[in-house]
């Protein structure tokens, strides 16, 4: 009893960090070695819920609901859908070269440790501040339409944008049946980049 | 028992922004290792992640603003980020299936036809 | 003009189960600590719960399916039936696990798990009392909700996926299509109720509801009373549940996307579809049907002043009573989510299954529009209608009507014959129910029930 006295909210708050902070890592890093695209599909969904659960621990908590709404249950379905359409076979593979593959690991490498040496090389704040996950709704909705009025139009419009411009794009062309209806190349052609 | 008797580091700043790099770094391999294009989608989306990570620590983290009124730029800019990466794979998305309409292959070695 | 009130100012003194279990406990108090206990509390109450509910619904559905189709359902196991639900978990447990050679292992073995955990992460979230919650009493409720309703499509569409069968793959992809259309104006039903709510905190919800039946958010306005249609309709087919339940069309696909599943790992699908069932009921009550509150208020007067008194002199003596009254409040929200997966089952076992394009026709072409429409009514109605805001009891008396005239009267008339409307179509419903039962007018004869043999033919069934 006396042990589980002692656990303070500091070792609750590491435990979680490593924990959703480790599942994104890991699933990052199984992404980019797995071979099987829908395997890869589903660490970005483990990713993403990572990603999610820090949100929570960073009291972003509508934050962290969006990403799961719109990421994990919008985006990754749509990907997973692609992935069934585009795939010829269940588990078709494509290998990189092995030049590429050390082209990138020097590029990652030598990236992940610039950003580690200029992130620890500064100064930032260690300590949370006094605000205690007191981040009201009412301010978000606030200032999304207030302070964040035009971008959130303007983000409207654009989603309107690509909803349309998605649907047409992948609308594909639907003449195949009228082609052998034409006898002739040339027309066939003109039906065909029409 | 023992175990607990370790004085945990307060996770700060610093372990949010290194955990963020290595989102960033894993999601640039995907880019570059990748030859399936959903598969350089999916590097993409790591990649906005990584820095919305870094957004919302920011956030928490940089105290700006009173008590009543936290500071809330970083989780709106993050909210921003994510809807636009939505949008960005959707119209991703229609482009790899024109194109695996018209080469009946997804691999981005084989989009070579406006080379030379 | 009159904006959205800030429902949030009313500090109610609360009363947490959670801290004062805490507290006895002497462990140390903090918000991450908080919320990890919190989860812990919940996953051990609602295990075990989940599943209950799970074989109570399961065993309950066969017999109205019975019942409905004039027979009598199980009636062998245990008194009326009742332990056929551990008569087929046994079944299901002792069957041989089989995984086809061509499937993805590792994907096959994930999937109920994927498709298991949201439907059972979302009951955190649900207000079974105004004690009886999740700590940290997320703000953000109802959006949690929605985010697990969203993450479970992953889990069916990788059973269908990694099954590596015609037959999953086809159920997968419908199933695919159809959660996720629908979860738009499932979404938007939610939002038209919140809007006139002002709050995503389910907590807030059941208290602003606590003033008796015409305090309850489906009678705020009508269009809050057709969203909640429009949401019904949307979780049966977010549930591929009939007559949406195409994903599963035994006579068409054998079993959609778990064809392939047996034993053990079939009955978390089936677990996870009746724990949807009872969360969906349960979001209804919450948020449409008042949640944890009675008709009349009662729950909400007495909580009010049990909370002050606890307030007053934090201790044992003065927690039983708060206590039992959650207790209360949490078999009332249980009975409407019930009463609301009753609903379902009905529906199941009366309507025919239409086709794939018939469904995405219904959800595109007529619920998302009406949704639409209901949104931009819901605001303008929320800009225009001059109504008091906050907590009943606590805020304004809401059985005084003079006073709430004087505030708002359009708002008061409204939510009078709403509930008017409301409580008649529901006692109608119910009488005409109790009233074919008593009769037996609405109930023709079985071939095998007994007549005298001296008796008229005029009992016997009509062609």
């Amino acid at each position: 009893m006396d042990a589980i006295n002692s656990i303070t909210n500091a070792h609750a708050e590491a435990v979680l960090f490593y924990l959703f902070g480790g599942m994104a890592a890991l699933s990052a890093l199984l992404l980019v070695l797995s071979r099987n695209i829908v395997r890869t599909a589903v660490c970005l969904l483990f990713t993403l819920m990572g990603v999610a659960g820090l949100y929570f621990l960073l009291h972003a908590e509508f934050l962290a609901a969006v990403q799961l709404v719109v990421y994990a249950g919008g985006t990754l379905i749509l990907i997973i859908f692609g992935v069934m359409l585009t795939s010829k076979s269940p588990f078709s593979k494509f290998e990189p070269k092995p030049g590429e593959v050390a082209v990138a690991l020097t590029v990652g490498m030598v990236l992940f440790g610039a950003l580690v040496l200029a992130l620890h090389s500064f100064p930032f704040p260690a300590a949370s501040p006094d605000v205690q996950g007191k981040y009201p709704l009412v301010g978000l909705g606030q200032a999304l339409l207030g302070d964040y009025l035009i971008p959130f139009e303007i983000a409207s419009v654009l989603l309107l944008v690509v909803m349309i411009g998605a649907a047409y794009l992948a609308k594909g062309r639907r003449h195949e049946a009228e082609d052998m209806k034409h006898t002739t190349p040339a027309s066939k052609t003109m039906r065909q980049w029409s | 028992m023992s175990l607990l008797a370790i004085q945990v580091t307060t996770i700060g700043l610093h372990h949010y922004l290194v955990l963020g790099a290595f989102l960033f770094v894993c999601g640039l391999m995907t880019i570059l290792l990748k030859r399936n294009a959903i598969g350089i989608l999916m590097g993409v989306e790591l990649v906005l992640n990584a820095a919305n990570v870094n957004l919302v620590a920011f956030n928490y983290f940089s105290y700006a603003g009173t008590n009543g009124a936290p500071a809330l730029n970083g989780q709106i800019f993050a909210v921003f980020v994510i809807v636009l990466a939505a949008a960005e794979a959707a119209v991703a998305l229609a482009i790899f299936l024109n194109f695996y309409n018209n080469f009946t292959t997804i691999d981005v070695e084989r989009a070579s036809n406006l080379k030379g | 003009m009159n904006l959205i009130s800030n429902f949030l100012a009313a500090d109610v003194p609360t009363f947490s189960l959670q801290q004062l279990i805490q507290d006895q406990l002497g462990l140390s108090r903090g918000p991450v600590l908080t919320m990890v206990y919190g989860v812990f509390l919940c996953a051990a109450v609602f295990l075990p719960a989940v599943s209950l509910v799970a074989m109570f619904s399961i065993w309950w559905e066969r017999k109205v399916a019975g019942h409905m189709q004039s027979r009598l359902g199980p009636n062998r196991v245990g008194p009326i039936g009742l332990l056929q639900s551990l008569a087929d978990g046994a079944k299901l447990i002792l069957k041989e696990d089989l995984i086809p050679t061509s499937a993805d292992h590792f994907l096959y073995r994930l999937a109920p798990y994927l498709a298991f955990a949201p439907a059972f992460a979302v009951f955190l979230a649900l207000p079974f009392g105004p004690s009886f919650c999740f700590e940290p009493m997320l703000n953000v409720g109802v959006f949690w909700i929605l985010a697990m309703l969203s993450v479970e499509v992953m889990g069916v569409i990788l059973a269908g996926w990694a099954s590596n069968n015609k037959w999953s793959i086809y159920g997968a992809m419908r199933e695919a299509c159809q959660m996720v259309s629908y979860e738009i104006p499932l979404g938007i039903s939610i939002l038209v109720a919140v809007m006139a709510a002002g709050t995503l905190n389910m907590v807030e919800l059941g208290h602003m509801q606590g003033g008796g039946i015409h305090t309850w958010l489906i009678y705020k306005n009508p269009f809050v009373f057709a969203a909640f249609f429009v949401f019904f309709v949307a979780s049966l087919a977010s549930n591929k549940r009939a007559p949406f339940d195409l994903p599963e069309s035994e006579s068409e696909l054998v079993a959609g996307f778990h064809t392939e599943y047996s034993g053990l790992r079939f009955s978390f699908f089936f677990f996870a579809e009746y724990a949807a069932m009872f969360v969906v009921g349960g979001i209804q009550a919450a948020l449409f049907l008042g949640g944890w509150n009675d008709p009349f208020g009662i729950i909400g007067y007495f909580n009010h002043h049990l909370n002050a008194s606890y307030a007053a002199d934090p201790g044992l003596n003065t927690a039983i009573p708060v206590l039992i009254l959650n207790c209360v409040a949490a078999g009332i929200f249980v009975s409407k989510a019930m009463g609301i997966v009753f609903v379902q089952m009905w529906i199941r076992w009366t309507v025919p299954r239409p086709r794939i394009d018939q469904v995405l026709y219904a959800c595109v072409k007529v619920l998302l529009p009406m949704s639409m429409i209901l949104l931009l009514c819901g605001a303008i109605w929320q800009l225009v209608v001059p109504d008091h805001g906050g907590i009943p009891w606590v805020d304004y008396q809401p059985w005084d009507f003079v006073a709430w005239a004087n505030v708002g009267l359009a708002s008061l008339i409204t939510q009078v014959v709403l509930a008017l409307v409301g409580i008649t179509a529901f006692s109608a419903v119910v009488g005409w129910v109790l009233y074919s039962a008593a009769t037996g007018r609405g109930h023709k004869m079985r071939l095998t029930d007994p007549t005298d043999i001296n008796e008229g033919t005029e009992n016997l069934v009509k062609a």
